[in-house]
């Protein structure tokens, strides 16, 4: 009996321990603090000795490494600690970690709706002068707008990506004899002519599959026509809510996209029936490119990132890219494209330091170099591109005649951009109608 | 090493506040006057247990019930997310589903477990048999979800077949099939993984409540000429009644709850959202927390009576013994 006395606070006291032990983050690494002979470029941010900035993103893998890599020195030369935390749930899970109070210092949100859900849940600080100063600096009035939520500053632009590039084998088309399409029509065309000719080659692949977040490489097909075929003004329009998502012009835009996507001889090669864009992998899905069972892949820049190891990016290469080309050229040059925007959750000097780096233009010229990347920052010299791919989406993101819109799905409410037009991308290849799926978006907006 | 250092003495600092805290309480419950010394001693021991329930279960049931009837930005909307769960088909086809779960689950786990227990029963090689069941309930629902997903994996007619199910279809001159995508029968192939683990829980507890049913009994029924069936009837079902009880009870719960199978493998799409994965998909994806909340308060609901049936059934059995 005297035993079981000292049972119950014993071990209490063990799930205590445990408890706490689980609890106490790693305070960090020892962040090196030595003084780099370059570090006279860094002056401007202030010394933070021993200070810890946490940052949260959607970035992982090699991408995470490079991100690391390019404020290294930053982190040398202020005397900061980068605690960088990549994931892919980052979407979800930022809103969980900003209700239950352990939001990181830094959010690198992909989604400017994702953003404005978290800065008027009022989680997010304003932006410093110094970051809001350097944004009207370095990027076009667009971007800045992308940042700001309610008329209140919040967010500077990071790195950026131009989407609807359609991806092809340079040999295969040369083989063949095929051009590089100019129209919209000319790519149907050519794609009805792969598709009569070839048996074992479908003119295009396709793949939807990302997890919890299935459907969104469709949404980027859908943008893309609606920019090409009704321009800016009807996708700013689309995009904040001025006309309903339902429009006939949208539906008429679900079923050109359903052209290609719903069409049986269309897709989807190497992978199997339409449907089968829905269980493909999205980083899977363009690889029948390479071994000729599919012509094109319509797919953003980072692409270049999931072909295997050693393949060639090049315009005389493996596989090359040319933008989704217009379907009503009256209409422009129109690409659409995303970014990162950084949020902060904190406003301590440290954290704005950070901040006011990563809108600069060497922060802009030191993650290029790395390659993988571009940036639309007017700061950012076209010859640190690396690639000839990174080169090409630069000279798109600088050229004035270029009309370009973010990517759309990122800008319109979480509750429709990451949510229902994922999911009525899915039930639309899954056989739903675009009328009715296009009914059943509308009728998700939310209403406040 | 001097971090791993500054942690050790963390816990031991820990250590020693907790010690010292349970000791005052001790020392006061101890000093306390005769009169109200039971009360006090009651008070002192249940207080800790008493705040951390309020601060852990209590205060959030409350927020989530206010919550429940609030719109994306926080404002009072009275009863529009329920409206919403019941009106919406999406919402609907949600609601469904869980009945089907929690109607299916918890009967075919248990039925196949009872079985599963009963036709090892005294088998030769009765632990190696019984471990190969239980197995599975080893491995967590995401794993068994990507394990599954796997299984059902698709590639169109003349391509070579990845899933494992496909590559029989293929093997027997069948047109491969996407498991996942075909709505409504989806459902059932995702409730198979549950089944998959949890008939191992239901066969050990139910195997542990067959050995306690007196041989006396059995024999006495044998020996009235009672067959297999009957004596499996008559016998054994009444002597595992509790145990029938408590395994149908926690795996309806568990099933009520279900949600990392179906995140993990079609993220409730093509039709196959459960209450908790839609609960939190609205929650923290779409960012409408008042939905989240309103569903979080209906799965209360639907567990809520399950629990105090489970809870009375016990009661019964202990006045019983």
């Amino acid at each position: 009996m005297k035993k079981t006395k000292y049972l119950l606070p014993v071990a209490a006291a063990g799930v205590l321990a445990l408890t706490l032990s689980a609890c106490s983050g790693d305070g960090g690494g020892g962040g090196s603090t030595a003084g780099s002979d370059n570090c006279s470029a860094y002056e401007s941010y202030g010394k933070h000795d021993g200070k810890t900035v946490s940052v949260y993103s959607t970035i992982v893998d090699i991408e995470a490494t490079n991100l690391e890599e390019s404020w290294k020195q930053f982190e040398d030369c202020t005397g900061i600690t980068i605690k960088y935390e990549g994931s892919k749930e980052f979407e979800t899970q930022i809103g969980v970690r900003a209700q239950s109070g352990t939001a990181p210092d830094v959010a690198i949100f992909p989604q400017p709706g994702l953003l404005a859900t978290q800065a008027r849940a009022g989680y997010l600080k304003p932006a410093p002068k110094t970051v809001s100063d350097l944004v009207d600096k370095n990027w076009s009035p667009d971007w800045k707008k992308y940042g700001t939520v309610d008329g209140t500053y919040y967010a500077a632009p990071m790195l950026a990506n131009v989407k609807g590039f359609v991806w092809y084998a340079p040999k295969t088309f040369k083989d063949k004899g095929w051009e590089v399409p100019k129209t919209w029509d000319e790519m149907i065309d050519l794609s009805k002519k792969i598709a009569a000719d070839d048996k074992n080659m479908k003119p295009w692949c396709a793949g939807f599959e990302s997890g919890e977040a299935t459907g969104w490489p469709g949404t980027d097909w859908i943008e893309d026509v609606v920019l090409r075929a009704h321009g800016p003004e009807v996708y700013d329009q689309w995009v904040a809510h001025q006309i309903p998502f339902n429009d006939p012009k949208i539906v008429e835009s679900f079923d050109k996209a359903g052209d290609i996507l719903l069409n049986q001889d269309m897709v989807n090669g190497g992978f199997g029936d339409v449907r089968s864009i829905l269980s493909t992998g999205f980083a899977q899905a363009g690889q029948p490119v390479l071994d000729g069972t599919c012509a094109m892949h319509h797919q953003a820049n980072f692409q270049a990132a999931n072909w295997p190891a050693g393949t060639n990016v090049a315009e005389d290469g493996d596989v090359w890219a040319f933008i989704t080309p217009p379907i009503d050229e009256s209409k422009g040059k129109a690409v659409t494209g995303g970014g990162e925007m950084v949020g902060a959750y904190k406003d301590t000097a440290e954290v704005q330091s950070f901040l006011a780096y990563l809108a600069s233009a060497d922060f802009a010229n030191n993650r290029v170099k790395l390659g993988g990347v571009v940036s639309a920052n007017k700061g950012l010299d076209p010859n640190n591109a690396q690639s000839d791919l990174d080169k090409l989406t630069v000279k798109i993101l600088q050229d004035p005649e270029t009309v370009f819109r973010f990517d759309g799905s990122d800008l319109m409410p979480s509750a429709v951009g990451s949510n229902s037009f994922w999911k009525g991308i899915v039930q639309w290849i899954n056989g739903t109608s675009s009328q009715d799926v296009a009914n059943s978006i509308e009728s998700s907006w939310p209403k406040s | 090493m001097e971090f791993i250092g500054g942690k050790l003495l963390q816990v031991v600092i820990a250590l020693a506040i907790f010690a010292a805290v349970i000791g005052i309480i001790m020392l006061v419950v101890d000093r306390a006057p005769k009169s109200v010394k039971d009360r006090v001693t009651v008070a002192g021991f249940l207080a800790p247990a008493a705040i951390l329930m309020l601060v852990g279960l209590v205060y959030p049931a409350i927020r989530t019930s206010t919550l429940a009837f609030t719109d994306a930005s926080g404002n009072g909307n009275g009863f529009d997310n329920f409206v919403w769960m019941f009106t919406q088909p999406e919402a609907l086809t949600t609601l469904r589903n869980t009945v089907i779960w929690t109607v299916l689950v918890p009967l075919l786990s248990t039925s196949f477990g009872l079985a599963y227990a009963v036709f090892i029963d005294k088998a030769r090689g009765e632990k190696v048999l019984k471990s190969l069941v239980f197995m599975p309930m080893a491995i967590s629902f995401v794993g068994a979800g990507i394990i599954w997903k796997l299984v059902y994996d698709y590639r169109g007619p003349g391509i070579e077949q990845t899933g494992v199910l496909n590559f029989f279809r293929d093997a027997l001159g069948m047109d491969p099939k996407q498991f996942l995508l075909d709505a409504p029968e989806n459902t059932f192939f995702l409730i198979i993984v549950m089944v998959w683990i949890q008939t191992g829980f239901a066969m050990v507890i139910l195997s542990a409540a067959i050995k306690g049913v007196p041989v006396e009994l059995v024999e006495a029924a044998r020996l009235d000429g009672a067959n297999a069936w009957q004596q499996f009837r008559n016998v054994t079902i009444p002597g595992i009644r509790g145990a029938l009880v408590v395994v149908l009870t926690t795996i309806t719960i568990a099933t009520l709850k279900v949600f990392d199978i179906v995140r993990t493998m079609t993220a409730g799409n093509y039709d196959t959202s459960v209450v908790a994965n839609e609960m939190y998909t609205q929650a923290f994806r779409a960012g409408e927390p008042g939905r989240g909340a309103a569903l979080a308060l209906v799965l209360f609901l639907m567990v809520l009576p399950i629990v105090v049936y489970n809870a009375r059934v016990l009661r019964k059995q202990r006045e019983i013994h």
